[in-house]
């Protein structure tokens, strides 16, 4: 079980993740995505999903019984290489549907002070 | 790409699905969850084979989505709900089948509700995007 007071808490990450163009290459060559000057739109997620788990973890979440339920981005503009981009994670929301736990989880990508991408995951621990 | 209407039909796009992709796309995002590599370890918690990871079937979707924007720079918004698995069983390849339609334009936006489709089963609920038309 989550802890109630966890959620509206904001974790901001550590560090930064600089984006590489090797990774963005990388991304758009396994989803067949020929133009590698942006990013994908859900690149993203190899970074949010990440912090996610971290987060989850550390808040006493069994993320072996994690399902990944909806996903939803919006994109104040893409992700190029060179990006610095700091990851905060905020528990929205903790419910409990037929003894199964679903977390919904907004990540907020900052470069410098310009939030470029705002995603939110929902996650359901399985019973 | 200002010359969408609402209602249009955007035709499906048909994108094979095999392990090869799996494993492709795992070292791409990070995601290394066995469940997306792993049949014998798939089965042990009661899933039929190895399954797509969610993400990449919305990766996708999202590439018909750029394609029809033209180009990952316009795609402001984008949702998916994971309602189904895309299973995807040892030495074959499956098929997802993205299509869409144009259900809004609005303030130089315009949005597209997505379907995806594999072996016949809806696998995204309530897919859709909202696209930049400048």
């Amino acid at each position: 079980m989550l802890d109630p007071d966890l959620v509206g808490r904001t974790f901001v990450g550590a560090t930064s993740t600089l984006v590489t163009q090797e990774a963005i290459t990388q991304f758009s060559r396994a989803i067949g995505e020929p133009n590698f000057e942006i990013a994908p739109p859900t690149f993203s997620i190899s970074i949010t999903l990440a912090e996610s788990q971290v987060l989850l973890q550390d808040s006493g979440l069994d993320w072996t019984r994690v399902v990944h339920g909806d996903q939803k981005f919006e994109i104040s503009r893409p992700i190029v290489a060179g990006d610095s981009l700091l990851c905060s994670s905020t528990i929205e929301t903790v419910r409990n549907v037929a003894g199964n736990e679903i977390v919904t989880v907004r990540s907020d990508l900052h470069s410098g002070s310009d939030l470029v991408v705002s995603s939110w995951s929902t996650l359901v621990v399985r019973a | 790409m200002s010359n969408f209407e609402v209602g249009q039909e955007l035709a499906a796009v048909s994108y094979p699905i095999d392990r090869a992709l799996l494993v492709a796309y795992a070292n791409a995002s990070g995601d290394h969850n066995p469940i997306h590599q792993n049949e014998e370890f798939a089965k042990s918690v009661g899933l039929p084979d190895v399954i797509a990871h969610g993400m990449l079937t919305m990766a996708l979707a999202g590439r018909f989505v750029s394609d029809v924007a033209g180009g990952s720079a316009h795609v402001k918004e984008f949702f998916a709900r994971f309602i189904k698995p895309v299973v995807v069983p040892a030495g074959s390849t499956v098929n997802l089948i993205i299509s869409g339609k144009i259900s809004a334009i609005e303030n130089g936006t315009a949005k597209i509700d997505i379907q995806a489709i594999c072996n016949d089963v809806k696998v995204l609920g309530m897919a859709k995007a909202v696209i930049s038309l400048s």
